[in-house]
This record gives C-alpha cells, structure tokens and sequence, in this order.
C-alpha cells in the first residue's frame, strides 16, 4: 500500500513545484476564491514585516494570523513554498491513515452486528468487503492531493492548509484511540480558526465508542470520561493562548483574530454568505444577524449528536462539511478537506439521489467564479450580483451535496436493519418515504 | 466758569488718546499690518498673495482677556478655550503647479486642511480636537465636522510647531485633510470678516468673489501661533495671519494678453490703507530672469524697490507703499500695471529645486498601486525630505511593498514611522525622512488592496471615487545664496511666515496632487433582496437537516385516496379504463 501512495505524493509535489515556478503562482495567489483575509499569505508577509518595523502585527486591520503562524514564519519564511507542499503531504498521509484504521474499525464492528444477527438477512450486497475497502485509503490521499481546490490552494500558499493539516492530524489522532493527541489537536485547531470547536462533539462520542462506554445521560463512566476529555481540551486551549500571549507580550491578538471571525468587518467577496449580506444590510440589524449567522455553524452540532451518536466519523463528515459552507471567510481550501472523505462513502452512491446534478452544478460553479469575477472588478460590464449570484449556486450545491449524502447514509442504515427488498403488507413493493 | 470747562475738556483731550499708548496698562497692544504680494509666473500667470498679520501682545491663555480690538473675538476664544497652541487653517481649491509655476510661498492641499498643536495642559487632546474642529466648521461656513477619527492623523516629524515652542510631544498635535471639501463664497466671507477692516478698506477691497473665485488656485488660510514679543522673548505675542493666495490664469482671466493690473485681476483698485493698520504695502516682483535687464515694467513707478534672499534666490520687489501720502497725490486710485517689454522666451522656464507628483497606478477594482516621484533637480547638493502620507482605512496598504528607487538603485530610507489603520476607525499613517541625491528622480510605489464597504458607507455618487488627500513634503531645500536672519518686525510678510534656522537653506512645504480612486460597489438597490436569497439558501440547508434530522424513514402505506386521485378513478370509471 505504501508504494501507490509514494507515487500519489511525488505526483502531487510535481503538479505543486511546476505551478509554484510558473506565472499562474501570482494570478492564484490573488484569486479572492482562494485567499480570505484570514489566510492570505501576502497579509502573513504583512504581519512579518509590520514586526520588522516594530509595529504589532495585530494594530492594523490587515493581519489576522494567530501568533503561531507569526513564530512558524518567522523563521521558516525563505522556505515557504517547501513548507506549503510538506503540509499538504502531511495531510494526505494523515487522512491515508486515519481512514485505514476507520475501516478496520468498520469492518470489526460490522463482523459483530453481523453475528448478532441485527442485519435483515437479504443485506449481503450492502456489506462492505475488505477488497471493497482496500483502495479507499489510497482514494482519499489521492482526491485531497490532487483536487483542484486543493493544488490553488497550495500555490496561494493559503495558511488553509495549515488548518487542514491540523484537523488531518486531530482526526488520525481521534480514529487512533489517544484522547490527548486529539485534544491537543483539537486546542490547536480551535486556536486556529475557532469553528472546530464544534469537532469536540464527534470526537467524544468517537472515543467513547471506542472505549466500550455506553452514551447514557445518567452513566457515571459517561460523565467522567467526559470530563477528562474536556479539560484536556482546554487546558491545551489555555496553554496555547498563553504561550501566544507570551510571543508578543500582549493581548491584542485575541481581538484581532477571534473578534475579526465572529465579528466580520472585512467584506472582501468570498465564496461564502457573508459578505454581501453584510454588505447590503441594514445597520439597524447588523449585530443581530451576525449572531444568528454565528450561531447557525454551531447549532446543528447537538441534533446531529443525537442522530448519529452511533456513526461519530460521519457526523464529524457533516460538522467539517458545515463549517466549510458557513464559516464566516471559506474558501476552496476548506472545501476540499471535506470533498478527501467522499470516497470514505462510496459504498452509498447507489442511493444519491442528485449526485450528477449536483456535482455539474459546482464544476460549472467553480468555473463560473473567476469569470464573473473579471466582468465585475476588471470588465466593469457586470456588478456584484453576478457574483454573488454565483455563490448562492455554489452554496447550495454544497448543501445539497452534504444533504444528499446524510440521505443516502439514513437510507442505507435503515435498509441494513430492515432489509433490501421491503413489501407492504399486502406484497407489493414497497416505496421508502421519510416521515 | 467757562474757561474752567475749557480747561476741563483739553486736559479730557490729552488725557484721552493717552492710555491708549500706555502698553503695559489695562490694554494690550495689537499692531495690523496688510501686503499684497504679486508675482508673475513663467508660463504668464500671475499669483497674487495677501497677507494680514494681527500681532497682539497679550497672553491668551491665562488671564481673562475681555477686550478685543484687532484680534477677532471668535478666534481669541477659540485659542483660549481650548487650549490651542498653534491653529493652521486652509481652504482650497485648485492645485499649485510647482513644476511650471515655480516654490509657492505657502503652498496648501486641495480641500480643506487643518493642523493644530494644542497645549500640554489639555489632558484629553481628542476631546478638544472634536470640539475644535465643529467650532471652526461655524466659524468659516466649512463642514470641517466631517473631520473625525477617520480623517486625523498624528505625524511624528513633519508638522514642528512654526511658532514658540518649549517641547514638541508629538501627541499633541493633529492633522486632517478633507480633499473633497468645496471652496466658495460662503467660505470667503467669514474669512473676510475676521479682518479688522472687513473688506471696506484697505487690501481687502480687492477680495470680491466673483473673480477670486474664476481662477486657477484659490487657497485662504488661518494661521495662528505664539511669537516672541521682542529680540530678548521674555514675554509671548500672539500672531493672527490671514493669507489668501490667487493664481489667475493668462487665458480665462486674462484673455490671452499676459500684461495684468489690478483692475484686470480684481476688478477694483486700491484706494487708501486700512486706517488701523501700522503698515500697508504691496510688493511686485519684478526680479529678473536668467539674469538679464528687467524685462518687466510697472506702472506707476514704484515708492521703493527692496531687495531680499527669499527661497534661496535674490529677488527684488517694487514696493508701493500705501500709507506714504505721495502716492495718492496724483490720482485718487491706485492701479498697479504689470507690462512685458519684449516677449519673453518661454523655453527657458526655471525648475524649481524640490516638486513632486503623485499619481495612482494598476487597473481594475481589487488593487492598485500609488506612486510618487520626487525630484531635486539640484545639480550638486543632495537634501533629505520628509514625506507624510495619509491613506484612508479602505484601501489597504502593504508596506512591504514600499519600494523607493532612485536613479535605478533602491534607496532605503533613514527613517519610517508607519501606523496601520483600523477599519473604520483611524487611517494610514506613512511618514518616511527619504534622501534625496543631487539630479535624480525618487520614485516611491506602495501597492493597495480596494475594499468593499457597507452599502451606507458609500458617498451618494459613489462611482465618482473616493479622495485621498495630497501628501506632504517637507524640506530643507539648499539655497544659492546665504541667506541672512530675519527679523520679524522689519521684512516684508512673506518672508517670515516659516522660521529659518540657519542662512544655507530655506523651508519649504510642497503637497502633491490628491487622488481619486475607486472602489467596487455592491448593488445599492438590492438590500431586501439580498437578505431574502441568502436567508433562502440557509433555509434550504436548515430544512433539509431538520428533515433528515427529525424524520425516520417508513415504508409508504397505500394511501386510501386523496382527493385528486379519487376524482382520477372517478373519470377512469366514465371512460371505462381500470382504476389506478
């Protein structure tokens, strides 16, 4: 298994050093799709500089970095296009793991349903086989690697990856068993960017599958190995920050980072929601619908733990998938950490429903972004809402997507409990609606 | 009886005006003197400079003063209310080309400036500023309340107090520029009014509207500050100047003919002095070029010619006097006439030492670049220069794309003071002390990101763009000739206005053009619609997950009937086709 994924790795770093030197680097790294405020690499350049010229980083409104990025940097920045390619690969390799161990859980906890005879007899075809599964690994390494998103976003040198890599990391770390490695993954990858704090949730139910404890509000066993859970979490969240602390002798990065996400005064145009709205909203409302808009990427979090507490690695599919969408400054390079799992649920294409629609819908999308782009900002002959138009498309084809594929895993769950041919009382076959 | 009333009155005669020259006594002394400066340009337009200098002799700041005689009442309060050390004022419209018109005596941006040092005993200096600034917004008829965090600076280098100073903590001073601001009439009279003679006498009768205003470069300031009350500063004077400066233009006012009087700029002569005024002159430079006979004439002859170092060249004026009696001997106005012996050559038209232009580089709306190019065209002596930009908060400057190149070489400079702005609360600040080399072209590029704003942030033309206000260079600039000190009471107006430290060179403030930039716009007709779509799309993800959330999967139970598939059996049965 090794030497594939050797070859899915130099071929990656090929594709990764040929941009890097050619012209399309400059046009890329510019591409607002691309680059947000928050993980651009000519505003990290910025940050270096301003703490060249003994002015903080964070007393303007350009750089919004945590001090970590700051501290990499600082001393890695000559070799910054070897450190973007590292960490993709790093990521690739993560994810190979992570999913290889995934399936050798799946497969183990499929063997003992199976002889506890909770499948309908009639469910062979829908059992995954270890030959089935054998490539998945390799197909996720190779659909993070060389996607498209995934390759812009590395010749951007868009600090994206860095969060990727870190949330790669956590998930091999949580799929391993080791609850302080995913907690210190985790801390960091909250400190990053602030939204994965809604990966706690999967990660716990994870783990405690893992170690046998049944989810029942009243157990003790429950509670306890709750609670070490989170105060590992945040006592790394709270070493983190104060280390970070520590790098500039100040504060100020707490509001120029995590008040710059939650607060969105920036309304440079992105792939996302936010900006236009924003930009066309009433004063009156703004606070209020930056809330709601913030609250919106958290609250799915509990429902989807009640409903998926038995399947945590699919609920932590949908929260990666929801935080790409509705994080307040997306952009590809989140898209595509969460487009590397599809493979993982290949085993479900047979129940998609829109699956060519949907995925023509964001080719032509992402296509169609630089295009209006041009008109809007260089042509002049469009206005915004031609782009803005064409994030609303992206976007909800995205959540179609995601949707879709909760759909399709509902469906299949059920079919396994109940069996593959369903008649009705009276014999006939049987439709399956969702009541 | 008679004689004692006699008696009683000549003794109230003498003893009247008496108190008046007392000095040190109840009254302060205050001293008005007015000057005209006209100076012919070498592409054949005339700039004409007044200035109305108001000395007083008493100290603002602490005893009530309650009698104000010259020194306009609005402007004193001011000062003393607010604890304001130094004011500078300027209202303009127009650009000074410096290239073609020659070193402007007193050059200012384009719109409306204000820069103040305030006292050290002010304790919160944004309070006042604000207050200042709504203040003199009602004083000159100017929406200088638009002046606020956004628009305020604090240079740390370029703006040093031109008057007494005992320390310069640079958290003192303030400085904004508004470059949109529009000069006009309204402004004019305010101005016109703070003068003690108002516009009935004197100098300022010449000041109407209807031509000061048809020209090329109209600039009137207020400048005040604290001078030495004599040689040994003891004691603190305060000075009040009012300068007005006014390019008119060869071809609109002067209908192609390049010979000027008074009349034709103005429309009116001049008829007497100002009855308050100690001094009342006005100067003609009728220095010659390229050091050959005067080619320039003027009418009547002059009372004095005086000879003076002003910006480094030896210049000389044609003084005329206007409270010396023999010049009103002959007529009853004066008319001063500009006349042109011989056509000049324009090919030779001497560059100024120091000028600059700035201009915005790149296309499209995501970024851009600014570019200012400096150049002394000095041919030995190099000189450092201090250049002052303030950049609005929406176009995001990256200062580690400053580069500065001067004859193809970088040129690092010796000192950068740069604060970021904040979005929507303070603007870029870049203040760098750049060296200049003798002969050379500086150019200084720093790339810029456009923001998007909230769509009530955009002007109501918002595709007009958006001002950046002129930057600001401030030089020594080396002079030919040494210069002597100069002594404030005796030299013409115009030559005192910046202090000079030492005889080799001479200060100079340039500002460069302001800029006009735009920004993409989003669609000022669509908020309804905007929120309804996107709140449409976080629906159609909010619905689906509640259905797959709170549903489970069924199998589908025949239904007994609706009632569209009852009415559709019903019709089947008439044309005698099976039921579904």
């Amino acid at each position: 298994m090794a030497a594939p994924l050797v070859l899915v790795v130099l071929a990656a770093v090929t594709v990764r050093a040929a941009l890097f030197r050619s012209s399309l680097a400059a046009f890329i790294a510019e591409r607002v799709e691309v680059v947000s405020p928050l993980s651009a690499w000519k505003r990290v350049v910025e940050g270096l500089a301003l703490l060249d010229l003994g002015v903080s980083p964070y007393s303007g409104a350009i750089f919004h970095e945590t001090p970590l990025i700051i501290y990499l940097f600082h001393f890695l920045i000559e070799y910054a296009e070897l450190v973007f390619m590292i960490t993709d690969v790093l990521t690739a390799v993560a994810l190979y793991l992570a999913v290889q161990d995934f399936n050798k859980v799946v497969f183990k906890k499929q063997k003992l349903l199976i002889e506890l005879d909770k499948y309908a007899p009639d469910v062979a075809e829908l059992i995954q086989t270890p030959m089935d599964m054998h490539y998945i690994p390799l197909k996720v390494a190779l659909f993070y690697l060389l996607n498209p998103y995934t390759v812009m976003s590395c010749v951007a040198k868009s600090t994206c990856a860095i969060n990727n890599s870190v949330i790669a990391f956590f998930i091999l770390a949580t799929i391993k068993g080791s609850a302080f490695l995913s907690a210190v993954f985790l801390a960091l990858a909250t400190y990053q960017s602030l939204y994965p704090l809604t990966l706690f949730a999967p990660a716990l139910l994870y783990l405690l599958q893992r170690q046998f404890i049944p989810i029942k509000l009243k157990s003790k066993s429950f509670w306890l190995y709750t609670m070490q859970y989170a105060s590992l979490y945040l006592c790394s969240l709270v070493v983190i920050i104060c280390l970070s602390f520590f790098l500039l002798n100040s504060w100020d990065f707490i509001p120029s980072v995590y008040g710059f996400i939650l607060s969105v005064p920036d309304l440079t145009p992105n792939i996302g929601l936010f900006w236009y709205f924003f930009a066309e909203m009433f004063e009156h409302f703004s606070l209020f619908f930056v809330c709601v808009f913030q609250i919106n990427v958290f609250f799915y979090t509990i429902p989807l733990a009640i409903k998926l507490k038995e399947h945590p690695v699919f609920f932590m599919f949908v929260q990666i998938a929801i935080i790409s969408i509705f994080k307040s400054y997306p952009t590809v390079g989140d898209v595509a950490l969460y487009m590397a799992f599809l493979p993982v649920w290949s085993h479900l294409y047979r129940f998609l429903r829109n699956i060519f629609i949907l995925s023509c819908v964001l080719i032509f999308c992402s296509f169609l972004f630089p295009v209006l782009w041009h008109l809007w900002i260089y042509a002049g002959s469009a206005n915004s809402n031609f782009y803005y138009a064409i994030t609303l498309t992206f976007n909800i084809g995205q959540i179609l997507l995601i949707s879709d594929y909760f759909y399709a895993f509902l469906r299949r769950e059920y079919y396994l409990t109940h069996g593959l041919h369903l008649t009705r009382q009276d014999g006939t076959e049987a439709m399956l609606v969702l009541k | 009886r008679g004689m004692a009333a006699a008696a009683l009155l000549l003794l109230l005669l003498v003893a009247g005006p008496g108190p008046r020259r007392a000095g040190a006594g109840r009254e302060r002394r205050d001293a008005l003197r007015e000057e005209l400066l006209l100076s012919p340009l070498p592409t054949g337009d005339v700039a004409a400079t007044f200035q109305f200098r108001t000395r007083w002799d008493a100290d603002l700041q602490q005893g009530a003063v309650s009698h104000y005689r010259l020194f306009p009442k609005a402007l004193g309060r001011l000062v003393a209310a607010l604890g304001v050390r130094e004011l500078h004022l300027a209202l303009t419209q127009g650009f000074w080309r410096t290239r073609f018109w020659g070193q402007p005596p007193l050059q200012a941006p384009a719109g409306a400036e204000l820069w103040v040092w305030f006292q050290p005993t002010v304790t919160d200096v944004d309070k006042a500023w604000k207050e200042l600034s709504n203040i003199l917004s009602g004083i000159f008829c100017a929406s200088l309340n638009f002046i606020d965090s956004t628009n305020t600076v604090t240079p740390t280098a370029s703006f040093k107090p031109l008057g007494l100073a005992n320390g310069t903590d640079h958290h003192l001073l303030r400085y904004a520029v508004l470059p949109r601001e529009v000069v006009c009439t309204e402004n004019l009279t305010p101005w016109k009014k703070l003068l003690p003679c108002g516009s009935k006498a004197g100098l300022a009768v010449l000041l109407k509207a209807e031509r000061l205003f048809h020209s090329s470069y109209h600039s009137q300031a207020v400048h005040i500050r604290p001078v030495c009350r004599d040689a040994s500063c003891l004691a603190v004077s305060w000075e009040l100047r009012q300068t007005l400066t006014v390019v008119f233009d060869v071809f609109s006012s002067g209908q192609g003919k390049k010979d000027w009087s008074l009349f034709k700029m103005f429309s009116r002569t001049l008829t007497d002095a100002c009855p308050l005024a100690s001094q009342s002159k006005v100067y003609v430079d009728i220095s010659p070029k390229n050091k050959e006979k005067e080619l320039l004439e003027v009418t009547p002859p002059p009372t004095s010619v005086h000879e003076a170092v002003v910006q480094g060249d030896k210049k000389t004026y044609a003084v005329y006097d206007l409270l010396s009696p023999s010049l009103f001997n002959t007529s009853r106005s004066l008319n001063v006439q500009l006349k042109w012996k011989r056509p000049q050559d324009s090919s030779e038209m001497p560059i100024p030492v120091l000028h600059a232009q700035r201009y915005v580089g790149g296309y499209g709306l995501q970024t851009g670049e600014i570019c200012t190019l400096i150049y002394n065209t000095h041919p030995y002596r190099a000189f450092p220069v201090i250049l002052l930009e303030t950049v609005p908060w929406y176009l995001r400057l990256y200062v580690h794309t400053l580069t500065i190149i001067t004859k193809g070489k970088e040129n690092k400079p010796s000192y950068i003071h740069y604060q970021p702005a904040q979005d929507r609360r303070r603007p870029h600040l870049l203040e760098m002390l750049i060296q200049l080399p003798a002969n050379s072209v500086t150019k200084i590029t720093i790339q810029f990101e456009r923001a998007l704003l909230k769509w009530t942030e955009y002007p109501p033309d918002p595709n007009h763009g958006f001002y950046v206000g002129s930057s600001v260079l401030s030089a020594l600039v080396p002079s030919v000739i040494a210069m002597k000190d100069v002594d404030m009471e005796q030299s013409p107006l115009f030559t005192s206005l910046f202090p000079s430290s030492d005889g080799s060179s001479y200060f100079v403030r340039l500002y460069t053009e302001p800029l006009l930039v735009n920004l993409p716009t989003p669609d000022f007709s669509m908020p309804y619609n905007v929120i309804c779509l996107t709140c449409t799309v976080v629906a159609v993800c909010y619905g689906s997950f509640y259905n797959l959330l709170t549903r489970t999967f069924h199998v589908e139970e025949p239904s007994r009937g609706g009632l569209a598939k009852r009415l559709a059996n019903v019709i089947r049965k008439f044309r005698g086709v099976p039921p579904l």
